[in-house]
Order: C-alpha cells, then sequence, then structure tokens
C-alpha cells in the first residue's frame, strides 16, 4: 500500500513501548532513593549510588523519558489522526526518537557519575543539551508540517495543546540551558545570581505548566473523548481554557522564589498568577470530567476509562493545591518541606502518569489490532495506582506539615525548640509510608507491563488507513 | 515611565484580550465550526472495531 495512504504507526509504536520501560526504570529508581531516605545505608557508601546523583536521575527518567515518550507518541498519533495526513517526514520522526533516546542513555551515565549543571530539572550538561535543542527542533518540524499538510479544515485542540508545549519548552530549554563551556563535562549558567535563579525558575515552572501539563492536556483532549465515546464537553470552554492557561502559567515562576533575594513585586506577582491559573486549570478539569456527562455509567465497567477520569481528579487536586501553596504565608510553612515533594507526585503520579497510562491502553490495542490481554488487570493496575498515590501524598502531607512547624518552632528566649536532626528523625515512619506507597505504584506499572506484553506479543503492527479526502466535507 | 503604569496598562491590556477570547468563542458564528471540530477524533474509522468483528467471526464462525 502507498505510504500516503497510511499513518506512521512505527515512530508511534516505538515511543509508546519505551513509555512503558522507561516508566519502569524512572519509577524503580523512584523508589529506591525513597527506600535510601527511610534506611540511608542503602546508598552502600558507592559514590553513584548516593542519594544525590540518583536524585535527578529519577526525576529526568520519569518527566522526559516516560512523560516524554508517552507525549511523543500520543502527540504523533493525534496530529495524523486528527489531521487525516501522514506525518510529513519519517525520516525525522525516526530521528526525533533514536535522538530522544541517545539523549535518555547519555543522561543515565553522566548523572549517576556526577556530571551536572545542578541546575534543577535541567542537570545534564551542555553537550547533551545541544542534542536535546536539535531533537526538539525536529520534532516542531514534524509535528508543524503535519498540521500544515492536514486534510480537515481545523485544528483540533488536542494539537493546540500539543503545539503550545513544543513552542514553550523550545524556548524554555534553550534560554535556561545557555551556559558558558569550561571543559567537555562542566558549564556555567550564562546568567548570575537572583537573575540566574529566576531564569531557572521561569523555566522550572513552565516545565511543569507546558510538559507536564498543556502536553497532557492535549492527551486528555482526544483519548477521554475517544474512550467514553464522545466529543468534548464544550469545545469553546476547551478555546478559552487553552488561552487562559497558555496567558497564565508563564508568570507563575517566582513563587520557587518567596522570600529570597528576589524582588518582592516579582513574588507577588508569581503568587497572584498563581491564584489565577486555578480558574483556567479548573475549567480545563471540569471539561474533561463533563465530557463523560451522560454516560456515567461507563465508569462502572471500563477500567481505563476510570484511570482517565482519576487522573483528571488528581489534575483539579493538584491544581487546587498548587495555588494554595503560592500563597506567601502558606509557602513560610510548606518550602523547602516534603509537602512539596507530596504535592508534585499527586500531579507526577495521579495526573501525568495515570492519564499516560490511560492513553496507552487505548493507544497500544490500536497500534497492533489486537485487543488488551486483560481488562481485569488493568482493574488491578488501577486501584494499586490509586491506594500507592493516596499513601504516597497523605505521608508526605503529614511530614511536610511537621517539618514546617518544627523548623518554625521557637522557645520564650529565641532559640530554635528543634534541632534539624530531630525533624529528620520525626519523618522516618513518614519515609517508610511514603516507600510503600511508591512500591505499590510500581507494583501497577508493572502489571500494566505484563498486560500490554501478553497484548502485543506474537502481534502484527497495525496499518491504520488514511481517510479518503471525499470524507472530508 | 513608572514601572506601576505599565504593571496597570498591561493588566488592562491582558483583561480586555481575555474578554475578547471568550466573546470570540461564545459568539454565534463559531458555533458549527466548534462542532465540526469538536468531532474530528470521530471522522474515521476505528481500525479495533473492525479487528474486533473479525477476531468474533474467527472464533465464533
Amino acid at each position: 500500500m502507498n505510504d500516503q495512504q497510511t499513518y506512521n504507526y512505527t515512530v508511534v509504536r516505538q515511543f509508546a513501548i519505551m513509555t512503558i520501560v522507561w516508566g519502569i526504570v524512572g519509577m524503580s529508581v523512584g523508589v529506591l532513593i525513597a527506600a535510601q531516605l527511610a534506611w540511608p545505608v542503602l546508598n552502600f557508601d558507592i559514590p553513584w549510588l548516593s542519594f544525590g546523583r540518583l536524585r535527578p536521575l529519577h526525576t529526568n527518567a520519569v518527566i522526559f523519558a516516560f512523560g516524554g515518550s508517552a507525549l511523543f507518541a500520543t502527540s504523533y498519533y493525534v496530529v495524523q489522526r486528527t489531521c487525516h495526513v501522514r506525518l510529513i517526514s519519517d525520516k525525522l520522526a525516526a530521528f526525533t526518537f533514536w535522538g530522544w533516546q541517545l539523549i535518555i542513555l547519555s543522561a543515565a551515565i553522566t548523572l549517576p557519575l556526577g556530571i551536572t549543571s545542578s541546575k534543577e530539572y535541567a542537570e545534564l550538561e551542555w553537550p547533551i543539551d545541544i542534542l536535546i535543542a536539535v531533537v526538539w527542533v525536529s520534532y516542531a518540524i514534524v509535528f508543524f508540517g503535519t498540521i500544515v499538510k492536514r486534510r480537515v479544515p481545523h485544528i483540533y485542540v488536542a494539537n493546540w495543546f500539543y503545539g503550545a508545549f513544543i513552542i514553550t519548552i523550545a524556548i524554555l530549554h534553550i534560554i535556561n540551558s545557555a551556559a558558558v563551556p569550561v571543559t567537555l563535562f562542566k558549564s556555567y549558567s550564562a546568567y548570575a545570581g537572583v537573575q540566574d535563579a529566576m531564569v531557572q525558575w521561569w523555566y522550572g515552572h513552565n516545565a511543569v505548566g507546558f510538559f507536564l501539563t498543556a502536553g497532557f492536556l492535549g492527551m486528555m483532549y482526544y483519548f477521554v473523548p475517544k474512550q467514553a465515546g464522545r466529543p468534548v464537553y464544550s469545545y469553546r470552554l476547551s478555546v478559552v481554557h487553552f488561552w487562559a492557561l497558555i496567558f497564565t502559567y508563564i508568570w507563575a515562576g517566582p513563587h520557587h522564589l518567596h522570600y529570597t533575594a528576589l524582588p518582592d513585586w516579582t513574588q507577588s506577582l508569581g503568587m497572584v498568577m498563581s491564584l489565577i491559573l486555578l480558574a483556567p486549570s479548573w475549567g480545563g478539569m471540569i471539561n474533561g470530567i463533563m465530557t463523560l456527562s451522560g454516560a456515567w455509567e461507563k465508569l462502572r465497567t471500563d477500567p481505563v476509562l476510570r484511570l482517565l477520569i482519576v487522573s483528571i481528579s488528581f489534575y483539579g487536586m493538584s491544581t487546587f493545591e498548587g495555588p494554595m501553596m503560592s500563597i506567601k504565608t502558606v509557602n513560610a510553612l510548606s518550602h523547602y518541606t516534603d509537602w512539596t515533594i507530596g504535592h508534585v507526585h499527586s500531579g507526577a503520579l495521579g495526573w501525568v502518569a495515570l492519564v499516560s497510562m490511560g492513553s496507552l491502553y487505548y493507544l497500544i490495542p490500536r497500534l497492533f489490532n489486537r485487543e488488551l490481554y486483560s481488562l481485569k488487570l488493568v482493574e488491578v493496575h488501577f486501584w494499586t495506582a490509586t491506594i500507592g498515590i493516596v499513601l504516597y501524598i497523605a505521608s508526605m502531607w503529614v511530614a511536610g506539615i511537621m517539618q514546617g512547624l518544627m523548623w518554625r518552632a521557637s522557645n520564650p528566649d529565641g532559640t530554635l525548640t528543634y534541632s534539624f536532626v530531630e525533624s529528620v528523625q520525626a519523618m522516618h515512619p513518614y519515609y517508610i509510608v511514603r516507600f510503600l506507597g511508591g512500591a505499590i505504584f510500581l507494583f501497577g506499572a508493572l502489571v500494566m507491563a505484563w498486560n500490554i506484553w501478553k497484548t502485543i506479543a506474537g502481534a502484527k503492527p497495525a496499518v491504520g488507513t488514511i481517510p479518503a479526502p471525499a470524507a472530508a466535507h | 515611565m513608572d514601572i506601576s503604569i505599565i504593571q496597570s496598562v498591561w493588566t488592562v491590556v491582558v483583561m480586555v484580550l481575555f474578554v475578547g477570547i471568550v466573546i470570540w468563542a461564545w459568539s454565534g458564528k463559531r458555533s458549527k465550526q466548534f462542532d465540526e471540530a469538536a468531532n474530528l477524533p470521530f471522522d474515521e474509522e476505528d481500525a479495533l472495531i473492525a479487528a474486533k468483528t473479525i477476531s468474533k467471526e474467527s472464533t465464533h464462525g
């Protein structure tokens, strides 16, 4: 069959499979470092197994390897199927796949060796940063090139979110990674002092806003309607949701720098914009959940749909919690404590991971022309994941608030009531519960991997036929 | 110019822009286009549904 009559499923399949592989790798490292915090002996006095080196490996693996692969897979699938056209270049798409895997491997080697720029979520050194920029620009060319040659008049809303994610990440990455190389493995940031901090958290918060939110909202706007079998609740709301989110997110970064050398007005601006962000976030959440309006009974029978809807609920929860934590007085208690870690994981496990996994349960059967091996196992995955997340975030709330209160407690004569190490000691039981929560979540991911393996073993790759142009009106 | 004037002007500009987008999105003219766009994901054959029927036929037939 002519290439131009079929979709490019090859690159979607590759990224979809690697999503699961990197998910398990990244989450396993997470469980290991959670165990190290509870039982420090587990670093075995080996430098490259120490928490400080494995923590960036964990964050890079789950955000960029797992989340990134999920975004590549779903965006390539969605843009083709909603534009009725094959990707503009198979070769460039293949380059983005192999390039992205090479970046992940370089991260997995350099980070345990202690090679780092020490910028959070942007730790990779300059040669890898350049490779990321090249791969990302290629991704943009493939994605937008495909939109340009679409055979339908409209650009579906999911593609707007994917497009915003791709453009913004390119800008954020290139500006924040600007550095002066000293040797092949060492560079210094192009910015100094508080400017460096502001650029870093402008990048950092928008990595959350555009990588971990806009991209995954693209997923929500395609896979939730498809799995529910009905169009999105309000397309109008999705348009307003898009522009409001884009305009607001970019200003929220300063809330990471409350009570620092950053000018006061910038801190307040960051706080106000973070509070405003609640409105578009919840607009999107309502739009996603209400897509089921009139078809709620499907939640009882369809565990995949349940995963997707619970992910949107966690999105709503963490986008409520985030603005609250950005309020300066709340932040004075929560910042630098484990409350932040709990907040991040309610977003990362609850929203990002579950919406990706739900989308993969939809996607993989269609990429291999096989029904899912077992819906029962999806059910098991759903419950283990949910219980794991609840254990994780509940223990971190308690731990974080306790830390904040212990650190600020003072005696009548002005001395501190507790030494730092006393607060560390108080964390021990909560760190064990967090480890258990993470391990249960990882178990769910392994169940998923088994289910997917049984689904695709021996299956022939599916061929996606593009509808004839006559079908488009 | 004073920084607070720039900030005030910017706030008004963004506010007007937002209201503009809302009016644009809710104007009657958009309704048909939005319906079409919202149904784009369904304007296709679902390969899996076709496969499901085939596999059922082959097991029971």
